[in-house]
């Protein structure tokens, strides 16, 4: 059992979570997840580890509540238990001091970019981080990117803040002024990824993304996180999840992830069905 | 006294109601059936049985023991060489190993040694077992990394031994491929419990959710505990390198028993991890694993399922009894085909497969006949899911992450036969993980030998 130590709604259904897993937190280095099961009928789904506290034995995930199995996870109250919680998992970011790099997190994906970030930022990297959400509530870690970053952009999508429009435009309007970046990290939606790789395709600028398959085991028993790099298919689980954004089929992914939508549907509509009736018998 | 030359059939589900639901196919002999099948063994004093067997239970003696009604001294005598019983009793393939040497195949079937194993593990079962008294005779301390049947016979010799065990397993629940991938009308999954729980009812300590070589490495373990067996199993499955590979709608066969056996896929909606079961489907490969898959997809719902096979029957890996069941069911065998190509719709999913017809020749260096392309024979066959069963390799997490642990090419740990030791020191393995993939059995006797070699180590220093 995992214990939830900590509980924050960052945004509306976007939470973050503190939870004692010592040997994790010890272990976990930036760009690793973690899979975590909510009840003994529930679905293995993996979560980035946005952050870890030694001194607590904690990791901190912080997760959009997309369909059922993170609408529970968001009911879980301070105190409560998480019952299966498995890492780090996935290969650590490349950690070096590159020179500039730029770091680019849409939604939740911020959350998930900042340990990068970070870490890159203490191998003594200049740092220009880009953020973007669809508005001002939902730009999560601002703060804490900011403390990390020598510049910050913001973006939203109605304006609310910073830039009105997507981070792709803002990044465009970086690489355009022609200082050397060294290397780039895009962590969001699976198609912002896509749009910022092709962006940078052409300037020639190495740009690694996260990706985010559908996944089991997470060990790389499955096959079910395969993806094609290049002309290769690989298990994002063990190979990944950070790859070469130029390499990547997006088109494939994307589609990949719309396998059990019908499924996925299925399952919210009962569970709030459900929690109705709750109501409604109360 | 004249014998019968047939085995005691075992009482089965008709195949038509049997297809409908997940229970056990193999019903199992009540003690009437069992006492008459145990009439038929001869008791030979050499026993030829035995060394088939890769635990070398003592055969004749279990069977004599229940031809007098001692069922309960009869599974004492199995669980002395052999920890999970009521497994290897329904899962063993016995016509390549005790039964293969039997006596009585001169004249007709041999003995039915594992329908009597099985009986008398799930007596016992039933009863609930007793639990020998083990003390702890020294303070050794041992790490098994992998909770299938070698690592979990490990644990359990070693236990018995007097030592103390510890079991890490990467998943949420104990015992390998017992419990993701043989599916629950071969193996029910509360018998896997059951003797699971008998593990650690002899004081093994179980973690689960602890992957080695990320969690914890194997050098990390070793400055913990005194000796580390590696049972991990060959769990990656392989793929055909062809194109449309990654459509919507095909699995590898561990993706797809996983979901079902393990997650409980086919309860979705109450349990949450989904399945998406095509009404035509395809299952390449020809071994247990196919069989497995076809014999499930169709018990979830698809309408038909053909297995593709690029030999002949005679050619399969699969277990004779395996291809009968599967036949019985109504699955289609379609054989001397091999993919070239999947299609998809304009979403992604997979709607046909290219096959190209093949013809038998020389025998290769497996003995089996090679399969060779017949040109300009290609066809397409609709269908709208795949299950990819063409096998398993290790894992490659602890050949990443472990010094002067060495492998093979294939990504097996290389040990010494005998002694189950590997190139690195208190480093032992066994199963999968050595052979690639074989069977119950095989691991199960690889971890007896392995603990055997660490309690001569440990305890007389050899
Ligand atoms: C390595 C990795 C790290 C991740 N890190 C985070 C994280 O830090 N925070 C976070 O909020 N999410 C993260 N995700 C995505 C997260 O795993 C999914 O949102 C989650 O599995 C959804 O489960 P569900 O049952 O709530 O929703 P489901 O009912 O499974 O899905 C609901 C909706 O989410 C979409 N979806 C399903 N799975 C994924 C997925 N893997 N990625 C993107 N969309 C998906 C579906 O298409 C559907 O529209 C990560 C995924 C991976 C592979
Ligand atoms: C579908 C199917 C049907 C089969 N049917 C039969 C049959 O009828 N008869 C028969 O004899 N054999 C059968 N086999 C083969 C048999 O199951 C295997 O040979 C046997 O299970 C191997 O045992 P093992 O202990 O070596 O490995 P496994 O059973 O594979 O167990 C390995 C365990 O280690 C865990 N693990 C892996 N990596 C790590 C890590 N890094 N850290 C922690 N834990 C880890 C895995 O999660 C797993 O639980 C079948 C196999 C399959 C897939
Ligand atoms: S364990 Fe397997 S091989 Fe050994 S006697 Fe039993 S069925 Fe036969
Ligand atoms: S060889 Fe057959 S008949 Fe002889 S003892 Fe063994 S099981 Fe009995
Ligand atoms: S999640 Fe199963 S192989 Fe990656």
């Amino acid at each position: 059992m995992y214990k939830i130590f900590k509980k924050i709604e960052l945004a509306p259904e976007v939470k973050l979570i503190e939870v004692y897993a010592p040997l994790i937190a010890q272990k976990a280095k930036p760009g690793q997840f973690v899979i975590l099961r909510v009840s003994e009928k529930g679905e293995r789904i993996p979560l980035t580890i946005a952050d870890t506290n030694l001194f607590k034995g904690s990791i901190t995930i912080v997760f959009q509540e997309v369909g059922k199995t993170t609408k529970l996870l968001g009911k879980l109250k301070e105190g409560e238990n998480i019952i299966d919680l498995v890492g780090p998992l996935g290969n650590p970011s490349e950690i070096e001091n590159f020179g500039t790099i730029i770091g680019v997190g849409g939604g939740v994906g911020i959350a998930a970019l900042y340990p990068i970030l970070k870490a890159l930022k203490e191998k003594g990297n200049y740092v220009i981080s880009i953020l973007g959400a669809r508005s001002k509530n939902y730009l999560i870690f601002r703060n804490e990117i900011e403390r990390i970053s020598d510049e910050l952009y913001l973006a939203t999508d109605d304006g609310s803040l910073g830039y009105k429009g997507f981070v792709s435009d803002v990044l465009k309007n970086i690489l355009d002024l022609g200082k050397k970046i060294s290397r780039i990290w895009a962590v969001g939606p699976t198609i912002m990824m896509k749009v910022i790789s092709e962006l940078t395709k052409p300037y020639g600028i190495k740009t690694i993304v996260s990706l985010n398959p559908i996944m089991v085991d997470g060990t790389g028993m499955c096959g079910g996180c395969r993806v094609t790099i290049g002309n290769k298919t690989m298990f994002t689980c063990v190979d990944g999840p950070e790859f070469d954004g130029h390499l990547v089929n997006f088109d494939e992914l994307l589609l990949r992830l719309k396998t059990y939508k019908e499924e996925e549907q299925l399952a919210l509509k009962l569970l709030e069905e459900g929690e109705e009736f709750k109501i409604a018998s109360k | 006294m004249l014998v019968n030359k047939k085995k005691t059939p075992i009482p089965e589900q008709d195949p038509k109601e049997r297809i409908k639901n997940f229970d056990e196919v193999a019903l199992g002999y009540d003690s009437e059936l069992a006492l008459k099948e145990a009439e038929r063994c001869l008791q030979c004093k050499d026993a030829p049985c035995i060394k088939g067997c890769p635990v070398n239970i003592n055969i004749p003696e279990f069977i004599r023991l229940i031809k007098e009604k001692k069922f309960d001294l009869a599974i004492k005598k199995i669980k002395e060489a052999d920890n999970l019983p009521a497994t290897t009793g329904r899962v063993c393939p016995q016509e390549t190993q005790c039964e293969a040497l039997c006596t009585l195949k001169k004249i007709g079937e041999p003995v039915a040694i594992g329908r009597l194993e099985r009986f008398v593990a799930d007596l016992e079962l039933q009863k609930g077992f007793d639990i020998p008294k083990i003390k702890r005779k020294n303070d050794k301390r041992i790490a098994v990394v992998g909770s299938g049947p070698a690592g979990l016979t490990c644990a359990g010799d070693l236990a018995r031994m007097g030592f103390e065990v510890h079991i890490f397993e990467a998943f949420h629940e104990p015992g390998g491929v017992l419990i993701y991938g043989i599916p629950e009308f071969r193996l029910p999954k509360k018998i896997v419990k059951a003797e699971v729980e008998y593990i650690k009812s002899l004081g093994v300590k179980i973690f689960t959710n602890v992957v080695i070589g990320r969690t914890y490495t194997v050098d990390e373990l070793l400055k913990e505990y005194d000796a580390v067996f590696i049972g991990t199993g060959a769990g990656t499955p392989q793929f055909l390198n062809i194109p449309g590979e990654n459509l919507i709608g095909i699995y590898s066969a561990n993706e797809f028993l996983t979901r079902v056996n393990l997650m409980k896929a086919y309860k979705f909606p109450e349990y949450d991890t989904p399945i998406k079961i095509g009404k035509i489907v395809g299952v390449i490969g020809g071994g247990n694993v196919a069989m497995d898959a076809a014999r499930t997809v169709l018990r979830l719902g698809a309408e038909e399922v053909h297995i593709l096979y690029r030999r002949t029957e005679e050619e399969m890996p699969a277990r004779y009894e395996e291809i009968i069941h599967a036949k019985e069911e109504g699955i289609i065998f379609d054989l001397l085909v091999s993919p070239i190509r999947f299609i998809g719709d304009e979403k992604g999913k997979v709607k046909a497969i290219e096959l190209q017809r093949m013809t038998l020749g020389e025998p290769d260096s497996s003995g089996r006949r090679r399969p060779i392309p017949i040109p300009e024979s290609n066809y397409i066959f609709p269908l709208d899911m795949v299950i990819v069963a063409i096998g398993t390799v290790p894992n490659p997490l602890i050949a990443r992450t472990t010094k002067d642990l060495a492998f093979t090419k294939h990504g097996t740990i290389v040990i010494d036969e005998k002694t189950g030791k590997t190139t690195k020191d208190r480093v032992f393995a066994g199963g999968d993980i050595v052979t690639g993939s074989a069977t119950v059995i095989s691991a199960m006797g690889a971890g007896k030998i392995s603990a055997r070699s660490i309690e001569l180590l440990l305890n007389h220093n050899l």
